[in-house]
């Protein structure tokens, strides 16, 4: 199961611990909202399959259905990257700690390591590369190489996913929701500051139409 | 010597510039080693030992070698061998997929002998510890730096405060990790890695192998973080050459994240034992310290002590201590975070001590003529007439604030280049750095665009391989000081030989020549002038080069700084939260503000980072490290940055210096002094997390 991530109404893992030490969410409603997306995840599953070994899947990556073999636990982010030549989407923790690998499923924000490709089939995959439209820059893309909104750039690709799903709902963002926004996306160099302004500079562009 | 163009003729360099590399950076489409995907590329993956201390009796790797997919095993790294800590490797292999790979580990079966162990540093210390090295103690021949007679001093000194001060392990944790791609091509060998330094890769990956160093390739596009630790090359490099020629194919070995905290570097932890004396007009007269430090089971643990401050008479006695622990790296300004953590604070009980404001303390006892400048700048920027005595501030949410300083060397030197001047007017500047993310890409052709008169479009800059001319790595805050004023030397060559040209078209002297606005131009003459493609078509030859290097008179060593802090702590929840962060950086000539900007951004926040919420936890039952993924190694991320006024402190006069390590150093001291002030209780161990502020409120 994807996992939803703040800014896009659902609770990220990292955001649900962060709920329980920081006393942010109370108990209750962390509870509700995880039920919630059970009792919403088992509504739309389809019938119990078997698959084992190697399978021959169809995906949908930035528009185009993509023919690819994978096994019943290979992630979405395995195969994207090793099998697909995607690489846009990054590798760093595998473990959904991090947010390098983040992509939008059907327009919401999830980390491709936490799914299995399997579990994609069907679904609207947009990863990073898919962002650009005939070589022209998307708005929160201009807005980061403007503003500096990268450094070693290895996080950035998640960075440039989670800004997109936080315009996408919230195209007015306050500088706080902007940090929740990005609050699963780790950058080790530190360049927090020129993320939360190129976000706000392209979500000002955003808003004139740019 | 040689010297910069005025500031206000520049066009390009000192402005703000977006990066060079940054479309290729918000596209997905730059390519990092992790990306690298070959024709047959096997992947490897490496096998650590799950103890601290152990002796490798037997390994079986024949089910692994059965295993469909699996091309290489090597299960002899350590065959009757020791294994000193967890996480050391001891078999690797490289398969068809990531998963075979992962599958085939599974399959080894390696028997230990398993050894005592010890995992702390001041456990490490204690007589009777376990060794981690039969032949040598745990606590090493202590280092004594001496001057003047401190026994003197301390009876001429008038108040004395002394305290001990405890900082942690850090591990670097770059977002991609160590890593490499090796492809044989009969007896060449080429090599894509993450790395700080493509030619000093290259210089140990032939020494290593006893191999021409013309046979030896290292490329490093981009990488995704190093902060030290990726300077030379470590076991996996040598694992994965090893793979590649036993399997005939190309190896991609990316360390997981667990070997990644493991096995290639941190930053030491230290114990630092300060006594300090100072006369009651404040002035310092003498300083004791007696230090330990632990960088697993290598050395390198020391510190620079007394920081910053002149004291006539002091002395420093630093014991590194090994424990079974991955070995410590450089990290960002090695030593001096901690050095400055201990020294700050001991500066502010002084203060306390004598009833001083600590801001005056360090104005009367800092010999350096930057920062007393500076000094006043942060003062003034955070508010520093708000700060109230200690622990005065009342109800639950306490505020307080600090300061702390810095300093470092930087400086650059050694760098070539070469600039190759095409007929349709093209340019492209080669030089053999790398860029960190520090924005060396931007440098490189800015640099180069700003002495030809071109815009920066016109240049293709290319680093990053050690087919180009040599640079040094990039550690010691030297990139943008050894490469700035290769470019500029070289430029001006390349405009030397071009200006011939031109010149004898005009028939003028070459001297008389302006290079401006795409242009090359007989100055005082407008008539005479060529867009610069005409001037370019004019060589003979379908390609004009030049090679240039470094050169005085354009950059200089020393870098000053200093940071204030505004905290407030939760004394209900033990929680410390940086309302605001004031840095003031010694710039010399800043070459790109918007990259100098983020420089300091990412210091400070590392320094946040370091301050409250890092800390390498190791099991002392188990001697394995209990957090080593990205979930319970905590890292400060969005939520935890605070308002960061970055005050570029200009002095364009002294050319480039050196920015990438002096903006981390005095954050986590500053924090500290600024917690003290907030509780009326100091924080004296890294990192102050909250059960630690819960535990020094206790003991009011």
């Amino acid at each position: 199961m994807a996992e939803e991530r703040e800014g896009t109404g659902g609770i990220s893992r990292r955001g649900f611990l962060k709920g329980m030490g920081g006393g942010v969410l109370s108990g209750a409603a962390v509870a509700e909202g995880l039920l919630k997306g059970e009792a919403a995840a088992l509504g739309s599953r389809p019938k119990a399959e078997v698959i084992k070994g190697r399978t021959a899947i169809e995906l949908k990556v930035n528009g185009q259905v993509r023919q690819v073999e994978v096994e019943p636990r290979t992630t979405l982010l395995d195969a994207l990257r090793n099998r697909l030549e995607h690489t846009g989407s990054k590798e760093v923790c595998d473990r959904g700690q991090c947010g390098a690998c983040t992509v939008l499923i059907d327009g919401r924000a999830a980390l491709a390591c936490m799914m299995l490709a399997l579990d994609a089939r069907g679904k609207e995959i947009i990863t990073v590369e898919g962002l650009n439209r005939n070589g022209e820059l998307a708005a929160v893309q201009e807005a980061f190489v403007e503003e500096d909104g990268q450094m070693c750039g290895f996080c950035t690709p998640g960075m440039v996913m989670s800004a997109t799903a936080l315009l996408q709902v919230n195209p007015n963002p306050t500088l706080e929701e902007v940090k929740v926004g990005v609050s699963g996306n780790l950058c080790r160099c530190g360049t927090y500051p020129k993320v939360f302004e190129a976000i706000q500079s392209a979500a000002a562009k955003m808003r004139k139409g740019g | 010597m040689a010297g910069w163009k005025k500031l206000d003729e520049m066009q390009l360099v000192n402005k703000r510039l977006p990066r060079v590399d940054a479309r290729l950076k918000v596209t997905g489409d730059a390519s990092y080693t992790s990306d690298i995907k070959l024709e047959g590329m096997l992947y490897g993956a490496v096998l650590g030992s799950p103890h601290a201390a152990a002796r490798v009796v037997a390994v079986d790797d024949s089910r692994a070698r059965q295993l469909p997919g699996v091309k290489a095993v090597l299960a002899d790294l350590k065959a009757n061998g020791t294994v000193r800590y967890a996480g050391e490797f001891v078999a690797t292999v490289a398969a068809d997929s990531p998963q075979i790979a992962q599958d085939a580990l599974a399959l080894i079966e390696v028997e230990y002998e398993e050894g005592e162990f010890v995992v702390d540093l001041e456990e490490g210390m204690r007589d009777g510890a376990p060794k981690v090295f039969e032949e040598r103690e745990n606590v090493q021949e202590g280092r004594v730096n001496e001057e003047g007679d401190v026994e003197q001093g301390f009876t001429e000194a008038e108040v004395v405060v002394e305290d001990e001060f405890r900082t942690q392990v850090q591990t670097h944790s770059p977002l991609e990790t160590h890593g490499c791609v090796v492809q044989w091509e009969g007896d060449e060998l080429t090599i894509w890695t993450s790395t700080q330094a493509v030619h000093g890769e290259r210089k140990g990956i032939a020494d290593f192998l006893e191999m021409p160093l013309n046979k030896v390739r290292v490329i490093c596009h981009h990488m995704g973080g190093g902060f030290g630790s990726k300077l030379w090359p470590g076991p996996y490099m040598g694992v994965a050459i090893n793979l590649a020629k036993e399997a005939g194919a190309p190896v991609k070995l990316m360390l997981s994240r667990k070997d990644e905290h493991l096995g290639v570097g941190n930053r030491p932890s230290s114990l630092q034992k300060l006594k300090l004396g100072a006369g009651k007009d404040g002035k310092l007269v003498a300083f004791a310290a007696e230090t330990y430090g632990t960088a697993g089971i290598s050395g390198g643990a020391g510190m620079p002590l007394p920081y910053i401050y002149s004291v006539p008479n002091r002395r420093h006695e630093h014991k590194d201590v090994l424990i079974n622990a991955g070995g410590g790296r450089p990290f960002r300004a090695p030593g001096h975070p901690q050095a400055c953590f201990a020294t700050e604070q001991i500066m502010d009980e002084m203060a306390e001590a004598l009833g001083m404001d600590p801001l005056e303390l360090r104005l009367l006892n800092d010999p350096n003529e930057t920062r007393q400048q500076e000094w006043k700048i942060g003062a003034e920027r955070i508010g520093w007439e708000r700060r109230k005595p200690n622990g005065s501030d009342a109800g639950r949410m306490k505020r307080g604030m600090g300061l702390a300083a810095s300093t470092w060397g930087g400086g650059g030197g050694g760098t070539q280049a070469q600039m190759n001047l095409f007929p349709d007017g093209s340019v492209e500047v080669k030089c053999g750095s790398q860029d960190l993310g520090t924005g060396t890409w931007t440098h490189v052709a800015a640099v180069a665009a700003e002495e030809l008169g071109l815009p920066i479009e016109a240049i293709k800059p290319l680093i990053g391989d050690s087919d180009y001319p040599y640079s040094g790595g990039s550690g010691g805050s030297t990139t943008a000081a050894s490469v700035a004023p290769a470019i500029v030397n070289t430029a001006r060559l390349g405009k030397e030989k071009l200006a011939e040209l031109v010149a004898g078209h005009f028939g003028v002297d070459a001297e008389r020549l302006v290079f401006a606005g795409g242009h090359v131009s007989v100055a005082g003459d407008s008539d005479k002038s060529l867009t610069w493609a005409e001037a370019c078509s004019m060589m003979p030859t379908d390609m004009l080069s030049v090679q240039g290097e470094w050169v005085e008179g354009l950059s200089s060593r020393g870098v000053a700084g200093c940071q204030f802090a505004e905290v407030e702590v939760d004394t209900d929840t033990g929680r410390i939260q940086v309302v605001k962060l004031v840095a003031v950086a010694d710039c010399g000539l800043v070459l790109n503000r918007l990259a100098a900007e983020s420089q300091v951004n990412g210091g400070v926040m590392q320094g946040i980072s370091y301050a409250l919420y890092e800390e390498r936890l190791m099991d002392p039952r188990t001697g394995t490290m209990v957090n080593a993924d990205l979930e319970n190694y905590k890292i400060a991320g969005a939520l935890e940055t605070p308002e960061i006024e970055i005050v570029l402190f200009d002095q364009p006069e002294r050319g480039v210096i050196g920015l990438g390590e002096p903006p981390t150093i005095p954050t986590s001291a500053a924090i500290a002094n600024a917690v003290a002030n907030a509780l009326g209780v100091r924080m004296k161990e890294l990192p102050m997390t909250p059960d630690r502020v819960l535990d020094a409120l206790e003991e009011v």
